[in-house]
């Protein structure tokens, strides 16, 4: 096992949860501002690959696809926050749950309807297609380094909109008080719109980047989903820093422990069981790490308490 | 107290009634498809209602009763597989073999579900509210993976029962005495939860949704309670999935799949969320609504989604709402 | 009659509590004796609700020493202190608002008797906890409402069926949190005058603002500032000491 293995597991675990973050600040945003739990989260996820795909497979241009992605979810979001989730904000956290369930089998079910059932599959760019080559020897693949600085970009781009921005401003009034920001005069409606909206361009931007790495279809949204909602649990709801750490904390523990687990027990078992026993564990790893977390911190990591 | 006919007593005995009638004409006319539908209903029916017990009286969002579902479902496929093949499940600390006998299966899978959810509920309770949620989520995500990547049954192509396990007297293999049995553990278990319900364990439960801190004062710690009602909930769903398993002839992870947990309780609230037969009646409308919206397009998920957006937003109650009117607590 | 020889009900011993750079509770030391109505008061902010978390049991002070009926009782929880002998009233009802006054009731005087086991028989149809919780709606006057639910209570009336979960307890000591908040002045007589006749049963802590009733009930006085106590004594002695005037009733004359 080479420094040059390690490094690039490692890398694949930092991009894996930079990912994971693009996925969760969207979603611990919306909860910490608005107190909304939504499911249909991960649809948003791929609306945004779905119209990268389609849109850069029309135009040949990655880069549209990915705007266009980043811009469709964010319209998405949008109109299912005038239409629906509107209607959520003064309810229980169970019906929430259940309105956005329902939005996942209808967003599911409109693309299944437009694009049809096979996966749509999306190109890297060519400028991105080459591997960087790392200490130790061997390459990483340029377009994964990308995503990793993409991610690190939007972390920056957040921590400036939140805490130097006018937005930002009424985002963290919103999360201590929700009451007081009304009687002071912020228009609710178009703030909770926005940091709706803003959400899920960040999870369309997170689903365009990715389908370029697997493919695109129906049903991609969710597993990415419940990791998000692992990430943060674990980084603490409504805090965006919980979810960067929480969410690179999650990437690293489930690539490596995916990696090395087996091979831990191939230290003591016969190579069969310790293959379906290492894999059987890294299945569970990013769950157990966070009952592991709750048992300490049962807010997470970094609770906002709102 | 007056006679006990209530608008929801009268609904309640209709449906049941219902669910006998259907299938009786079904296998009198020769269709046994329709007989292992209404199979169908009374098995997930069954499974709401373990979950109503959480979630309706206890306020309990478990998003992850799937997993007993499916652990119901595999000790089923488990206890064939070795039957069948005569091997044993587990040699050391105690040796335990397949099984072809279905109350060693029913008790299997009631003792396996308890045991689990004791575990997920003694962590998942000491959170609450969207924390609550997304855990209980998290540890059915974990189950289903391991069940993934357990190669010895089946991983993630599941596992086949090949012999349908057998009661005393009863052709289990027949369906219309399988819906029997099925039918028959649904009332019982309809009967124990009414009377755990209007018990002095069902009254601080019910104060422990609604108020919490109320039931603190007054000198009842509410999460023993929540962790007992979550226990045993989770052992009805279990026995459900075992009963699941056996009509299909089949276990996989997709039993265990987050998915499954949304279809419980999307029946669950579509019947009348703490209402004693709203799994029955939601089940019931989601079996129908999959046969013959289902037949008819392939966008059925679509008209599921719909109607569930809108019982969400503005038909609150369910069916057994719009049927029986509000539920009645004093 | 106070018994001021004996072990106090409730007693309070250098409780620290501070959020942040924010001392809520900076070295209370309060006790109610056997037979005694124990006000106390002080302006908004001076850590009232704090030091009732404390005493009730959902907060946990950072230093010092709760004591109930001689057990010390700081590290224990809500539920524990209540079975212990502890009874408390909300400042904001905190009722099972669907339920029935009857039903609130009676699940106050289950919870003493057998707490939450009982899984078979039909609780609403057993007529002895019915009876009971009967008795002690007609000693606040609220056996009319009993098959209402909460929810078509009164304000008043909520606050009356607040005391009664209390209660039902059979409580050794009772934390009362501003019980006449709200009442109009007929009301207000009438609680008062209610409390009055508690003070046999169960020795009280009294958090209130309303003075005439303070004054009216009250053996002892304390009062508290910023998380202080800065003066405790007979009614008389509070009137009359310039620190309290100072502090909270400014220049009102007594």
């Amino acid at each position: 096992m080479s420094a040059a293995f390690l490094i690039e597991q490692l890398l694949n675990g930092v991009q894996l949860g930079v990912m994971l973050f693009l996925m969760a600040a969207g979603l611990t945003l919306v909860f910490g501002v608005m107190g909304l739990i939504n499911l249909a989260h991960g649809s948003l996820y791929m609306v945004g690959a779905f119209f990268c795909a389609w849109i850069a497979g029309e135009t040949g241009s990655f880069w549209l696809g990915l705007g266009g992605g980043f811009l469709a979810a964010a319209a998405a979001g949008a109109l299912v926050e005038i239409l629906v989730i509107r209607r959520l904000y003064a309810r229980d956290h169970l019906d929430q749950v259940l309105a956005t369930f329902a939005l996942i089998l209808i967003f599911s079910e409109l693309a299944r309807w437009v694009f049809g059932d096979r996966p749509l599959y999306l190109d890297v760019p060519a400028v991105l297609s080459g591997a960087v080559p790392l200490p130790g020897g061997g390459g990483y693949p340029a377009y994964r380094l990308a995503i990793i600085a993409v991610g690190l970009a939007t972390a920056v781009g957040l921590y400036l909109l939140i805490a130097k921005t006018r937005l930002g401003m009424q985002i963290r009034a919103g999360e201590s008080d929700r009451e007081m920001i009304g009687a002071l005069g912020v228009d609710i409606r178009t703030l909770y719109t926005a940091v709706f909206a803003l959400g899920a361009a960040l999870a369309g931007l997170a689903g365009g980047l990715v389908g370029a790495l697997q493919s695109v279809q129906v049903g991609m949204g969710e597993p990415v989903l419940i990791l998000a909602f692992v990430v943060i649990i674990i980084g603490g709801i409504g805090s965006v820093k919980g979810a960067l750490i929480g969410a690179v904390l999650v990437g690293v523990t489930d690539t490596l422990g995916r990696v090395f687990l087996p091979q831990l027990f191939g230290l003591f078992l016969p190579p069969s069981e310790a293959t379906s026993v290492g894999a059987s564990l890294a299945a569970m790893a990013i769950y157990l790490l966070m009952a592991g977390v709750l048992a300490f911190r049962p807010k997470g990591l970094f609770p906002v308490d709102a | 107290m007056g006679p006990n006919f209530s608008r929801e007593s009268v609904v309640n005995a209709v449906l049941a009634v219902l669910l006998l009638a259907a299938p009786l004409t079904a296998a009198a006319l020769d269709e046994p498809f329709y007989v292992a539908l209404a199979s169908r209903v009374a098995i997930l029916a069954l499974a709401g209602v373990g979950l109503n017990l959480a979630l309706g009286t206890g306020g309990m969002v478990s998003f992850g009763h799937a997993a007993f579902f499916g652990l119901g479902g595999y000790v089923a496929g488990i206890a064939a597989l070795h039957a069948f093949e005569g091997s044993a499940f587990l040699v050391w600390p105690v040796a335990i073999g397949g099984s072809e006998s279905m109350p060693v299966v029913w008790l299997a899978a009631l003792v396996a579900s308890g045991v689990v959810a004791l575990a997920i509920g003694a962590v998942s309770l000491r959170t609450s509210g969207v924390y609550f949620i997304m855990i209980t989520l998290a540890f059915a995500q974990m189950i289903y993976y391991f069940a993934v990547s357990l190669p010895t049954y089946g991983g993630e192509d599941g596992l086949s029962i090949y012999l349908r396990s057998t009661l005393p007297l009863i052709d289990s293999g027949d369906p219309l005495s399988f819906f029997l049995v099925c039918y028959a553990l649904l009332l019982l278990a309809l009967f124990l939860t009414q009377r755990l319900v209007d018990s002095r364990f069902g009254a601080a439960l019910q104060c422990a949704r609604m108020n919490p801190e109320r039931l603190a004062t007054l000198g009842i710690a509410p999460y023993p309670v929540k962790l007992t009602a979550f226990t045993l909930s989770a052992m009805a769903t279990g026995l459900a999935g075992a009963l699941f398993a056996e009509l299909n002839g089949f276990v996989s992870p997709a039993m265990l799949s987050w998915q499954r947990s949304g279809e419980i309780i999307v029946f669950v609230i579509l019947g009348g969320v703490g209402r004693l037969f709203g799994p029955l009646a939601g089940a019931a409308l989601f079996i129908l609504l999959e046969a013959f919206v289902g037949g008819w397009t392939d966008r059925w998920q679509l008209v599921l989604g719909l109607v569930l957006l809108a019982v969400v937003l503005f038909a609150r109650g369910g069916v057994i709402g719009l049927l029986a009117g509000k539920a009645r607590h004093d | 009659m106070i018994d001021t020889g004996s072990e106090p009900l409730l007693k309070l011993e250098g409780l620290h509590k501070a959020f942040g750079a924010l001392k809520a509770t900076d070295g209370v030391d309060l006790t109610v004796l056997p037979g005694e109505i124990h006000a106390l008061i002080g302006p908004n902010g001076a850590g009232k609700s704090t030091l009732i978390a404390e005493i009730a049991g959902g907060l946990a002070p950072d230093a010092g020493r709760v004591a109930l009926l001689g057990q010390d009782v700081t590290g224990w929880p809500v539920a524990r202190r209540a079975r212990l002998g502890l009874g408390r009233s909300f400042q904001v009802s905190s009722l099972a608002m669907e339920f029935s006054v009857l039903r609130n009731v009676m699940l106050a005087v289950q919870a003493r008797e057998t707490g939450a086991r009982g899984f078979w028989s039909p609780v609403r149809r057993d007529e002895r906890l019915r009876s009971e919780a009967l008795g002690v709606l007609d000693r606040v006057r609220l056996v009319s409402r009993a098959g209402d639910p909460v929810s078509a209570l009164s304000h008043g009336e909520r606050r009356l069926l607040e005391v009664a979960l209390a209660l039902a307890l059979r409580p050794r000591v009772l934390l009362l949190d501003e019980p006449m908040a709200g009442l109009g002045p007929e009301g207000t007589r009438e609680l008062t005058a209610f409390l009055a006749t508690l003070k046999r049963e169960a020795g009280m802590l009294l958090v209130e603002h309303d003075m005439d009733a303070v004054f009216a009930l009250a053996d002892r006085i304390s009062v508290l500032v910023y998380g202080r106590i800065i003066a405790s004594g007979t009614a008389a002695e509070i009137r009359a000491s310039a620190a309290v005037r100072d502090a909270y009733l400014g220049d009102r004359p007594c």
